[in-house]
């Protein structure tokens, strides 16, 4: 019986310091990342259950109801062609998110995976690639994921594709650094010892060990797609009418600002909206998984 | 300090030859054929055979990038096929309007960003910093163009205060000499022009400056706080010393590096971030410039275009990696 309660008594404690548990017990401490994670939350069910959720076919014209203000029909009033706008934000999240999370999952798969090479090998494959990701480095974000949608042409896909080749050089100096931190650490060396091969060494035992800056980087760069991807769509380079794409809307709404505002208005509250979301969870992230402030609180 | 400035001249020429490399390779990646894609559809196949001829597109990609590299550096950027005009030409008239844009935003986001920074450090976890903190995230989460139309809503149209867009009312004289005009209406002593371009001058460099504005106070702030609590700062406190003399004089001096790295590293961001900015509010700079370009599936234009911002962005890096030993003393380079 007491062999059996101890045996809890332990479990609980290890459950309690595990990593995952701890981040959320610290993230729950901080109100501004729970504000981020309601935020998150918020679009991420506007844009699963979107069908659901909006009150109106987000591309049908109605051309009765042009330019409307904001009214209890249409709470968010409706566009130029007489699209209601709560309906066309409410989709729109869906095509923000996708473009978050699919470009941050090119950026991240491209960018660990070089990282993992750069700082494991060092020597000339990490001089190659770190000059390669200088070169990428040198140009501003924006302009380079305009200058490689001017190539491969607008569209949803291409933007996807473009801010997500524009996020690889943050991942990989990211996984790269810390991975010349753990390589010299002892249980790599110990792993190494027993004969562990490069692969298992680098995915099994480095990667493993530097999620925390990853995870904390994706949370951030998601933000910054988003914004990216809105910029491109506005810029006419990104999704293409009538897709409900946020950047697309406003730039739609632009020549109409004086007699109908809301149509610039609303896109862009949910554009910062959702962008400010996953800063506030990316700085809440940074904070819970610092290993300098944990058990501090 | 020169050696090391040399060293660093000579590293940034690998990564200007990849970055040419880079632009170079964007008409190799255009799906089809690139003269077709660049004059559309409806030309004939002398016109094709022509551009095709005067950008090398009928030899191999290693030729073509030869000649490129051997007329940049006689000065020979190419022409642009929108304009029939030589590239250089056109990026002097237009370098002007983004670098005055820029500085502009740069002042603001500093000046601003700085004053936030020191205010939420010294009066940590009050109204002041909390507002502060809160100004900054949703700065750093506001999309710029977004920013820029609602200005322009308040501004222009419902209280008409501020023009709405370019850069100078049309009937206002002013002799463009640098084609800064700020400092033309100055060194002409054109004081109704110096007023119309800084009214023109208000929104833009506001709206392009509220990220770096943001990024800016936070730095500030952190900074400020890791130095407020060293020791000599509790020395000078207990010497007697003001605190206004403590925080500006002691602190903030010492804060200054990191605060440096991300003014500069953001003037970076800022000359990217102008490609909107210039679009909302109908800026003539490099922006609409690249813009166009590519809307015309200008290539040469393009490449021209991120070859200078490019080139611009590595060497205000190495400017603001210079400045260190000019802010801090203790910073040597060898």
């Amino acid at each position: 019986m007491t062999r059996l309660s101890r045996t809890a008594a332990e479990r609980k404690r290890a459950r309690r310091s595990s990593l995952l548990l701890d981040t959320v017990r610290r993230l729950r401490k901080n109100g501004l990342a729970v504000v981020g994670v309601l935020l998150i939350g918020l679009f991420a069910v506007l844009a699963i259950f979107a069908e659901q959720i909006a009150p109106y076919d987000p591309i049908k014209q109605d051309w009765t109801s042009v330019q409307k203000a904001p009214s209890g029909e249409h709470p968010f009033g409706t566009d130029e062609l007489g699209r209601d706008l709560l309906s066309r934000i409410i989709f729109g999240a869906r095509v923000s998110m996708t473009i978050g999370i699919v470009s941050v999952s090119i950026g991240l798969v491209f960018g660990v995976a070089l990282g993992l090479l750069a700082g494991y090998f060092g020597g000339i494959v990490d001089s190659l690639l770190m000059r390669v990701m200088d070169i990428m480095l040198a140009v501003p974000y924006v302009l380079l994921a305009i200058a490689i949608v001017a190539i491969l042409g607008p569209g949803l896909w291409n933007t996807m594709i473009a801010v997500g080749i524009v996020t690889i050089p943050q991942f990989t100096r990211i996984v790269r650094s810390s991975v010349i931190e753990i390589k010299t650490s002892t249980y790599v060396q110990a792993a190494r010892a027993v004969g562990a091969g490069h692969a298992r060494i680098m995915v099994r035992h480095i990667l493993t060990n530097s999620l925390s800056p990853i995870i904390v980087q994706s949370t951030l760069t998601i933000a910054s797609a988003i914004l990216n991807a809105a910029a491109l769509g506005f810029l006419g380079l990104g999704a293409q009418p009538p897709r409900p794409e946020w950047g697309v809307m406003l730039s739609d709404g632009r020549l109409l600002l004086l007699v109908s505002p809301w149509i610039v208005t609303f896109p862009g509250v949910a554009i910062m909206l959702s962008v400010l979301g996953f800063n506030l969870l990316g700085d809440g992230l940074r904070d819970a998984l610092d290993p300098r402030l944990r058990g501090s609180r | 300090m020169l050696k090391y400035t040399i060293r660093r001249l000579i590293a940034i020429i690998p990564v200007l030859l990849g970055l040419l490399v880079l632009i170079s390779l964007l008409i190799e990646f255009i799906p089809g054929d690139p003269a077709r894609v660049m004059l559309g559809q409806h030309v004939s196949e002398e016109a094709l055979e022509i551009l095709r001829e005067r950008m090398g597109l009928n030899r191999p990609f290693i030729v073509r990038f030869g000649i490129y590299l051997g007329n940049l550096f006689r000065g020979d950027w190419g022409t642009s096929i929108r304009e029939g005009r030589p590239i250089l030409t056109i990026l002097a008239e237009r370098i002007p309007a983004t670098f005055e844009l820029s500085l502009a935003a740069m002042i603001v986001s500093s000046v601003v960003g700085i004053a936030i920074g020191i205010l939420s450090a010294y009066r940590q976890y009050s109204v002041l910093d909390y507002t502060g903190m809160f100004i900054a995230l949703v700065g750093i989460s506001m999309p710029v163009f977004w920013l820029g139309l609602m200005m322009i809503y308040v501004f222009s149209l419902v209280v008409p205060i501020l023009p709405f867009g370019g850069r100078l009312t049309t009937g206002v004289a002013l002799n463009s000499v640098t084609g800064f005009y700020v400092l033309d209406a100055i060194v002409t002593g054109n004081g109704p022009a110096l007023g119309d371009v800084l009214k023109h001058l208000v929104m833009p460099a506001i709206a392009l400056g509220t990220i770096p504005m943001a990024i800016i106070t936070r730095m500030t702030r952190s900074s400020m706080l890791e130095v407020l609590r060293q020791d000599y700062i509790n020395t000078a406190r207990a010497k007697g010393l003001a605190s206004r003399v403590v925080v500006l004089r002691h602190a903030f001096k010492n804060a200054l590096i990191p605060v440096v790295t991300v003014v500069g590293l953001n003037f970076g961001v800022l000359l990217g971030g102008a490609i909107l900015t210039e679009t909302v509010f109908a800026w003539p700079g490099l922006g609409t410039w690249l813009l166009d370009s590519i809307y015309a599936r200008d290539y040469p234009a393009v490449q021209g275009g991120v070859l200078f911002i490019g080139a611009a962005f590595i060497l205000i890096n190495l400017l603001v990696d210079l400045s260190y030993a000019w802010i801090n003393p203790k910073v040597k380079y060898d």
